[in-house]
């Protein structure tokens, strides 16, 4: 059915706008994301879209044109990264305040200072109270995938809001894997035709933008974006399920390995669910009872649905690839240590941080976290709350 | 070219009820340039006096379609609003004999400062729009606080006439001059008590295809410290005192479209203004005579240039 | 001033759109006012600077004739009293001359 390539997980997404074939584009470099709208240039330049593209002067104004392009009613879509993704904050709540459907492909790296290129999550997390709907991915095939329904998911009419699809910068963005492309027709279909809402260029009905609220109304209409939140949930199941006859792809909220008969458990996201994967095999041989539950949906948090696959687990090992400087533990740490805590009982939990920076998560930092749950499992007790898994002392 | 008679025959596309100040020169200037623009133009504003005091929610005072986003970003604002109106265009989404403007507005501070970077990325990209510029001198709407605009020697919040240090010790940036630099089709500067000249600028700007600007004079009695009645005589003295030179420049030909009779010294402005009363003390003649200075130097280079064709 | 009900979330436009154009015409600024302009008809030469120069549009014109002010939106800045070159138009206390009305 799909079309097999080999491409880096910059080029696939790069491939995937070409099929979504968005209104208007606005995008500024930033290493590792840079190439995707390198990419989609040569597209524009070779005719291959007729997209818009705004080479922007900054990540900032890149945002704020996706947000006059989004406004006046039509498709529109951007990529970044790290510094970039921080210079165009106030640009995100923005967005998300005006209800407006931008996608965006963040290739997660670390934020400066000191400056660093390359993979972690600090990007993403540091921009997950901003009203985005985040999508995070394993590889190239989850990347392509999550971009094509994210565009769906956020023009939903009960939804209204941007999302952000993250995959790992360099560890995916830059590495060959071989993926699955559905062909330019079905893209097309699946997508489906854009209806703005409020559109600007309907000017026979002037509507007013980014109005100032006092305090008798910002109240209500920040509530307006927590019910999208709520009424997104079921909206992506519902894009996955779809997606799911197109492609024979599976999506869902997260993705469980071996974790039905578990008893100890770790949660990841991104790349690293495959490092997991291999050693959890490795660890069912000798008969350790552990799995692997791999996170894809941060925003909307799957609170109910983490209870539900979780509360069966003794001891599970949640790992942030980024750090919440003096914050009770890691971005997600917190937030699934949160949702397990109505259960009762519930499993230990303990938080591994880890490759900050690009710092390779191996096998055998893996085998010390089932250690570690091991020892969780026997004693009753946590030695080490959080821990910094990949740093040297 | 509009007579006033016809022009009062048009649709007023900023509505009574907004909350800017009484006697506001800003509001005099968008009146003025709505009404030469006409219905089918889509608004884009920086975080401002302007864009703040007619967008209370749930009110609105725009006729037309307007977006608000951030304070530096009018300008990139605008250029993806013209974008998604190109891109759609071109995919036959759009009604074909509906021509659509786009008019992006900017306080001084969102535009000489904070918004420059903006401005400079939208108008070197070609965009079709045209960007506005209301000079008030200041970050009026936080009260007062100076900017890259406020004149040599002003008291501003962040700049007050102290003690020590009498006022803004920078001269003014010269924004025309740097949008000059970007060599768009069209550039000029305006004045709200010439509406005759002002409404034409806009015609002929809207007339043009590319990145456009305009730089116009909207005097705030408030910060200058004046009349509440006095925003249109204050414009007509900054443009008698060569303060505020009308000009225009298209496609780099430079024209000078308001000489004074009789150029009138600075002085005449400024004891209008109590935030410049500091100034006519005598130990601050030497600020005086160097912000005379700057305008005899910036008014004798346009003349010069002017002449050499 | 009109009064203002206040709404709750589920009763208005998400993303804070305002949809219904120049709706704050019902917003009536009369109210500021502690000066109001008085045109003097045998005066007044239908120049309409008065009205380019209004700051809230609060001339009323009709076919190229100053018809009055529109009370409901002006401020009393009196730009328009010292505009005007036929001096057709006086700044009185708002007080004075509501109090006789």
């Amino acid at each position: 059915m799909g079309k097999p390539v080999a491409m880096t997980g910059n080029i696939a997404v790069a491939n995937a706008m070409r099929q979504i074939n968005p209104d208007v584009c606005a995008a500024y470099p930033i290493t590792p994301s840079t190439e995707v709208m390198q990419q989609f240039a040569s597209f524009v330049a070779d005719g291959k879209v007729d997209t818009e593209l705004v080479t922007a002067e900054s990540e900032h104004s890149a945002m704020s044109a996706c947000i006059g392009a989004a406004a006046a009613g039509g498709r529109v879509m951007t990529a970044t990264s790290a510094n970039g993704l921080a210079l165009m904050w106030e640009m995100l709540y923005i967005a998300s305040g005006n209800r407006l459907p931008i996608v965006m492909m963040v290739v997660n790296r670390a934020l400066s200072a000191p400056i660093n290129i390359h993979g972690d999550h600090s990007d993403g997390m540091g921009a997950r109270d901003s009203g985005w709907i985040q999508i995070y991915s394993e590889n190239a095939q989850e990347a392509y995938d999550n971009l094509i329904q994210a565009v769906v998911i956020g023009q939903h009419r009960d939804v209204r809001l941007p999302v952000m699809v993250g995959m790992d910068g360099f560890i995916i963005s830059h590495s060959i894997e071989n993926l699955e492309l559905l062909s330019d027709q079905e893209v097309k279909d699946f997508i489906g035709e854009y209806l703005p809402l409020y559109p600007l260029l309907n000017i026979k009905q002037p509507v007013t933008y980014g109005p100032l609220d006092l305090q008798d109304y910002y109240s209500e209409h920040k509530r307006q974006q927590a019910e999208a939140m709520k009424l997104a949930k079921p909206v992506i199941l519902k894009v996955a399920q779809d997606f799911a006859a197109l492609s024979g792809r599976k999506y869902g909220f997260f993705e469980t390995y071996r974790l039905d008969d578990a008893e100890m458990a770790i949660l990841t996201l991104g790349s690293s669910a495959g490092t997991a994967r291999f050693v959890i095999d490795r660890a069912r041989e000798q008969g350790v009872k552990v799995g692997l539950i791999k996170l894809r949906l941060f925003r909307p948090f799957p609170m109910k649905e983490l209870q539900a696959a979780l509360g069966h687990l003794k001891a599970l090992a949640v790992m942030d690839r980024c750090d919440s400087f003096g914050a009770a533990g890691g971005p997600v740490f917190s937030e699934v240590r949160s949702a397990l805590y109505d259960l009762s009982p519930h499993p230990a939990v303990v938080n591994y941080i880890y490759g900050l920076g690009g710092r390779d998560l191996g096998i055998a930092h893996i085998e010390q976290v089932i250690r570690d749950l091991q020892e969780i499992r026997q004693t009753g007790s946590i030695r080490e709350l959080i821990t910094y898994l990949t740093v040297r002392e | 070219m509009a007579t006033l008679k016809e022009l009062s025959k048009r649709e007023e596309l900023l509505a009574g009820g907004h909350r800017l100040c009484a006697g506001c020169g800003a509001s005099i200037v968008v009146r003025q340039i709505l009404l030469a623009a006409g219905r089918n133009v889509i608004v884009s504003c920086a975080t401002g006096c302007l864009e703040v005091a007619t967008t209370i929610y749930p009110y609105t005072s725009w006729r037309v379609p307007f977006i608000h986003s951030a304070f530096e970003n009018s300008a990139a604002t605008a250029c993806g609003v013209e974008a998604m109106y190109q891109s759609l265009k071109r995919r036959g989404k759009l009604p074909v004999d509906e021509e659509i403007k786009f008019i992006a507005f900017g306080g001084d501070g969102g535009t000489y400062d904070i918004g420059l970077q903006s401005l400079s990325g939208g108008l070197e990209r070609g965009h079709d729009f045209l960007y506005v510029c209301y000079d008030n001198g200041a970050y009026m709407n936080t009260g007062i606080q100076r900017s890259s605009s406020t004149p040599l020697g002003a008291d501003t919040t962040t700049s007050p006439a102290g003690k020590v240090i009498p006022g803004k010790q920078q001269y003014r940036k010269d924004l025309t001059d740097i949008v000059e630099a970007h060599h768009i089709p069209y550039l000029a500067q305006a004045s709200p008590h010439n509406w005759k000249d002002l409404t034409q600028k806009v015609e002929k700007a809207l007339s043009i295809k590319g990145p456009k600007f305009l730089n116009v004079i909207a005097p705030c009695h408030r910060g200058w410290r004046a009349g509440v009645n006095q925003a249109i005589e204050l414009a007509r003295l900054a443009v008698e005192t060569c303060f505020w030179p009308l000009y225009e420049v298209e496609d780099g030909k430079l024209t000078i479209n308001y000489k004074p009779r009789e150029k009138k010294p600075i002085i005449e402005w400024i004891k209008l203004q109590g935030r410049f009363s500091h100034l006519l003390k005598p130990e601050n003649e030497h600020i005086l005579r160097r912000l005379q200075e700057g305008i005899d130097a910036k008014w004798e280079s346009l003349l010069r240039r002017e002449g050499e064709k | 001033m009109s009064t203002n009900e206040l709404k709750g979330w589920k009763e208005i436009p998400i993303g804070g759109v305002i949809v219904e154009a120049g709706n704050s015409a019902r917003y009536e600024t009369g109210g500021w006012r502690t000066f109001r302009p008085l045109v003097d008809r045998q005066l007044c030469k239908n120049c309409l600077f008065c009205w380019i120069y209004c700051p809230d549009s609060a001339i009323e014109v009709e076919d190229g004739k100053v018809k009055g002010i529109n009370l409901r939106y002006c401020k009393g800045c009196g730009i328009c009293a010292r505009e005007c070159p036929a001096k057709a138009i006086q700044m009185v206390e708002e007080a004075k001359v509501s109090a006789g009305e």
